[in-house]
């Protein structure tokens, strides 16, 4: 069995995981990375997407992060979330929302590179919904 | 003097406020622990938050880091975020964190600086476009609001990022009060553009991490900043709120005190006047049989 380490899910509103977990697996903005225990210390972004936690006990969590960024050191990781739900407590309304709105910041964006930013960010949330919830 | 009618009135309408003070202030103490843990809830986050950004700014040099940290180099005009409660009877706090305000707004007049005034919340609007009101350039409304979240804190940080883009302001300086007790709110002035890092000991032993970046360490941090905006004014209005409803206890429950006091003093003078008028009709009768 993998070494475990401490892992921290928090967002603004409240602290969501703290717990000994065996690897978590990160939305990077660069690609999805899965954390293990010992790992180098490293920083990301995190793009909107699904947190896999697999805890030392054996579960597997899944939380659906909306952006921020991870801060990963040897002894431990921690996940600023900018909003972070567990997966069962998603609802459509609020995902739907979001994608409203993305897409009203890709219509509202003034000059290219905020334009790309934005259409990015949509493709992301679109990609996240596709993904969590089977039509 | 008043009459006994008039008296019964009197007592019955004082206690009639009294029970409302009563009410609001049983109301704001369940408020109160909502808000307390709200604030408590969100205290991880931006302690973390605070670090990594210590962390991330000893690794991008001064040269590269974004305006928002670095500021425009100037400091002509200030743009001030106060943040005050949406209602009032709560004693002295939107006028505590007013006040702190227009002593600010008055220092930096007198030093020549042009003054901007973002009013968050209904009372400090009130309190300040009397004297400055040609300062102020928008307010938020957080009225319809039930309990605030962190979509509320980052509406007003993307809109003060925004005025900051436009090269609207040099400075940013928050207005808000702390939450120490129940009992005491203390009003505090937080410069939040150009970002202060935050030194200390966290800071120090992060910086012993060699760490990697990924995507490189200045665009994290131009992503970073704009959200610690947002999470600081967050807290901001997280200890507001549970100052207002401390404030709001402890005035409500002075009121009902004096309340009760009121009721004490008058129920002595409504019965020594009734005692005055039985001795008077009394006095009347037996004098009248003597007269007999």
């Amino acid at each position: 069995m993998a070494d475990s380490f401490k892992f921290d899910l928090v967002s603004p509103e409240r602290l969501l995981v703290s717990q000994e977990v065996e690897s978590v697996v990160i939305p990077g903005t660069e690609g999805e990375m899965t954390v293990m225990a010992n790992h180098a210390p490293t920083m990301t972004n995190i793009k909107p997407g699904v947190v896999t936690v697999n805890t030392a006990g054996g579960g597997a969590e899944r939380y659906v992060v909306f952006g921020g960024f991870a801060d990963i050191l040897p002894e431990g990781c921690t996940v600023l979330a900018e909003s972070a739900v567990h997966v069962d407590e998603i609802n459509r309304e609020d995902l739907a929302r979001r994608v409203q709105e993305a897409r009203e910041d890709v219509a509202d964006a003034k000059d290219q590179e905020s334009r790309t930013k934005a259409e990015e960010f949509l493709a992301q949330l679109t990609t996240l919904e596709g993904a969590i919830l089977p039509a | 003097m008043a009459s006994l009618k008039d008296l019964r009135n009197r007592i019955a309408s004082v206690k009639a406020t009294q029970k409302i003070t009563k009410a609001m202030q049983m109301v704001a103490a369940a408020k109160l622990k909502r808000a307390q843990e709200a604030a408590e809830a969100a205290r991880p986050y931006s302690e973390r938050m605070g670090a990594v950004l210590a962390n991330i700014a000893n690794a991008v040099s001064g040269s590269d880091a974004p305006p928002l940290m670095a500021g425009t180099g100037k400091d002509e005009t200030h743009l001030l975020v106060v943040c005050t409660a949406e209602r009032g009877l709560c004693g002295g706090f939107n006028s505590q964190i007013a006040k702190l305000a227009r002593e600010h707004i008055r220092s930096l007049l007198a030093n020549g600086k042009t003054v901007k005034v973002l009013c968050v919340g209904k009372k400090g609007y009130d309190v300040l476009r009397r004297d400055y009101g040609k300062h102020i350039i928008d307010r938020v409304d957080l009225r319809e609001v039930k309990k605030v979240g962190f979509d509320n804190a980052h509406g007003i940080a993307r809109q003060v990022i925004g005025l900051f883009d436009k090269g609207e302001f040099d400075v940013c300086t928050l207005f808000y009060s702390e939450f120490q007790s129940v009992m005491s709110q203390v009003p505090t002035a937080q410069q939040i553009i150009p970002a202060a890092v935050p030194a200390g000991d966290e800071a120090v032993q992060a910086s012993d991490a060699a760490y990697e970046y990924e995507p490189e360490a200045a665009a994290i941090l131009a992503d970073l900043i704009p959200r610690n905006i947002a999470v600081q004014i967050f807290r901001a209005l997280l200890e507001n709120a549970a100052g207002e409803m401390g404030a709001k206890m402890t005035a409500m429950d002075s009121a009902t005190r004096n309340a009760g006091e009121m009721i004490d003093k008058l129920s002595i003078t409504y019965n020594r006047q009734r005692q005055a008028q039985i001795t008077k009709e009394l006095i009347e009768i037996i004098s009248g049989a003597e007269a007999l």
